[in-house]
């Protein structure tokens, strides 16, 4: 038996592969212990691994990008080995906001991008006191960068037109209800929560944005993957069957009961069970069964997608965080270790980073033209009239 | 009230996507650094977040005791932004439990531009304090340029007074529980007696053997026996 590997999470259903390659015994039968800790903040998490406590933690696919280009308060050397979800948040507004929405496009489509964007861009010119406020979990999140590429495309800019605030995921729904916000996005169960037990209205969900943007990574801190390589192929085999186990729908009721766990996330199995499942209930009233709502992966979808570091790095630059460079794009590229991924699947060949595709506007993402991508949405968001 | 939690996030927000905003604040925050290695030790302000209020208070009065007149406490996270402009803190004290972390360091992020630079975590360079503090579950962040050791003395006391928190803490559940093992073991002793017709001694012996043959607590035997035998005898006894 090898030391016991501690990892870390934030309680969301997309921290379902390290629990269950832990609680299913697939660490165990690879020799491994692993010890999860449950955690209250991202910057915990960050913290936790730049002192050692942790050696691997479930994190925001952004995060590694944003320590290798020392955007944190604390650099933290940490690679993201593999995918751990592809989709799993959801975009969620007042019922205020909702019915100003409805009232300047009736016929607006709960979970269209475009039409949920266009319906937003001309509720904003008649909404009442000042610009709508809506959170994102982190600043350094999928959910900010999609958020914020969602609205540009619909014409409506971050901050001149829309406040965008930080705020926990489990204090989001509150928040919502209380006024505070007028909206969220944020990892599930928050919106689903928000919107059975708070009127919350889910306009959006992340696959709506971009249809197969990765939202979690496993992160391991880097002079710990180094010096204990073995290790790491055990944990990513382990992660790689429990990804296997997690996406096979037969296996949901028991996956509910692993999560709903005190020490897990600790939530009724109600408010799990239906993002787990895909069935949202959204904006229009009704529940829908969303088919990639949440994909587990499973095989090689879970290799962490290099040309997604380069993405991020290119919205990190388009939004003020930081500045493209070639130093800049060799640390992002850096923080993905898609090799590490495919070595525990028996294959060492070379990754090949492919374009990103999946963006609800049609854009296509050439990691090889970063520079012109960013220089192309700088200038339009330049452009862009007031909504 | 609309606007009260995130009305100065929002306003300052703004600033990160206006990029020349970013350059204009170099010489602003030069300025600060000069003017923040002046201030007196008693007269640095110190803001402590901490919803736990028993705790909080505990640091407080370690941090008056020590001379800082200008400690104030938020237990409440409302308002949080507008607290942090009015009190321009030199020092935030928070707890890890604290689900506002990433709010909090989003907001220093943002301060930084317009008003003051604070948003240095404590001395990155000292990883052994930073360990501590972790461990002891305490966080902290400081003006930029405040000397080094008028903060190690803070985090020093608030490390030690988060520890204090805990033994205290650990100490009073340990009390919890042996009284409650020690209602168990009575009422397991009582069914012993009325069911096996034992004495309180021959009963008590048998729920210690059991005990130690099972390697479980004394309270655990007396609480299985106690469920087990709600099942067979129904709710009498």
């Amino acid at each position: 038996m090898k030391a016991p590997i501690r990892l870390g999470f934030i309680p969301l259903i997309d921290a379902s592969i390290p629990i269950v390659a832990a609680d299913k015994g697939f660490a165990a039968d690879e020799g491994l212990e692993i010890e999860l800790v449950r955690e209250t903040s991202w910057a915990n998490i960050r913290d936790r691994l730049a002192i050692g406590h942790f050696d691997a933690a479930h994190m925001l696919a952004p995060m590694p990008v944003a320590a290798a280009l020392g955007l944190t308060p604390l650099d933290v050397p940490v690679v993201a080995a593999m995918t751990l979800g592809v989709g799993g948040n959801a975009t969620t507004v007042s019922e205020a906001l909702w019915q100003a929405m409805l009232r300047v496009a009736p016929d607006v489509v709960a979970n269209d991008a475009r039409s949920v964007g266009r319906a937003l861009r001309l509720a904003l010119r008649t909404w009442p006191g000042g610009k709508p406020t809506i959170a994102v979990v982190h600043p350094h999140s999928s959910h900010n960068y999609e958020l914020r590429y969602w609205l540009a495309a619909s014409g409506i800019q971050p901050g001149r037109d829309i406040e965008l605030a930080i705020l926990a995921p489990p204090l989001m729904p509150d928040a919502l209800a209380n006024g505070s916000l007028d909206g969220f996005s944020a990892g599930e169960p928050w919106s689903s929560h928000a919107a059975r037990r708070f009127g919350g209205r889910i306009i959006l969900t992340k696959s709506a944005i971009w249809r197969d943007g990765p939202e979690k990574i496993l992160g391991l801190r880097a002079p710990w993957a180094k010096a204990n390589p073995d290790s790491v192929q055990a944990l990513l085999r382990a992660c790689r069957r429990a990804a296997t186990w997690c996406a096979d729908k037969s296996n949901a009721d028991e996956l509910i009961d692993i999560l709903a766990a005190p020490g897990r996330l600790h939530l009724p199995k109600e408010d799990i069970a239906a993002p787990l499942t895909g069935k949202m209930l959204l904006a229009d009233g009704r529940r829908h069964q969303l088919q990639d709502f949440l994909v587990f992966g499973g095989g090689e979808a879970n290799a962490p997608r290099r040309e997604t570091a380069i993405w991020f790095l290119t919205q990190m630059a388009r939004w003020g965080q930081t500045t493209l460079s070639d130093e800049a794009r060799r640390r992002a590229e850096a923080s993905y270790a898609p090799e590490l991924f495919a070595e525990s699947g028996g294959r060492a060949e070379p990754y090949r980073m492919a374009p990103i595709t999946g963006l609800f506007d049609g854009e296509v993402f050439q990691p090889g033209e970063a520079e012109a991508y960013l220089t192309r949405q700088i200038l339009r968001d330049q452009r862009q009239d007031p909504a | 009230m609309k606007g009260s939690l995130f009305g100065w996030e929002g306003r300052i927000a703004k600033f990160s996507v206006d990029r020349p905003a970013i350059h204009a604040t170099i010489s602003h925050c030069t300025i600060w650094k000069a003017f923040s290695r002046v201030i007196p030790a008693a007269q640095l302000s110190v803001l402590i977040l901490d919803e736990n209020r028993v705790r909080a208070a505990i640091i407080e009065a370690g941090l008056r005791e020590a001379g800082h007149e200008t400690v104030t406490v938020l237990s409440d996270m409302q308002g949080l932004m507008r607290q942090i402009v009015e009190l321009s803190p030199d020092v935030i004290v928070i707890d890890l439990e604290n689900p506002n972390r990433d709010r909090l360091e989003h907001l220093l992020q943002m301060s930084r531009m317009v008003d003051k630079p604070i948003a240095m975590f404590v001395d990155q360079s000292d990883s052994s304090m930073m360990e501590a503090a972790i461990e002891a579950g305490v966080s902290a962040y400081v003006v930029d340029g405040l000397r080094k050791e008028r903060v190690k003395a803070i985090m020093d006391m608030a490390i030690a007074r988060f520890n204090a928190y805990s033994r205290l803490r650990s100490e009073l559940e340990g009390t919890r529980q042996a009284l409650e093992d020690r209602k168990a073991v009575d009422r397991a002793k009582a069914i012993l007696m009325k069911t096996r017709g034992m004495n309180e001694d021959e009963a008590h012996h048998l729920l210690r053997r059991t005990a130690m043959r099972e390697n479980r607590r004394m309270g655990d035997v007396a609480r299985a026996l106690i469920g087990s035998a709600s099942l067979i005898l129904g709710d009498r006894e």
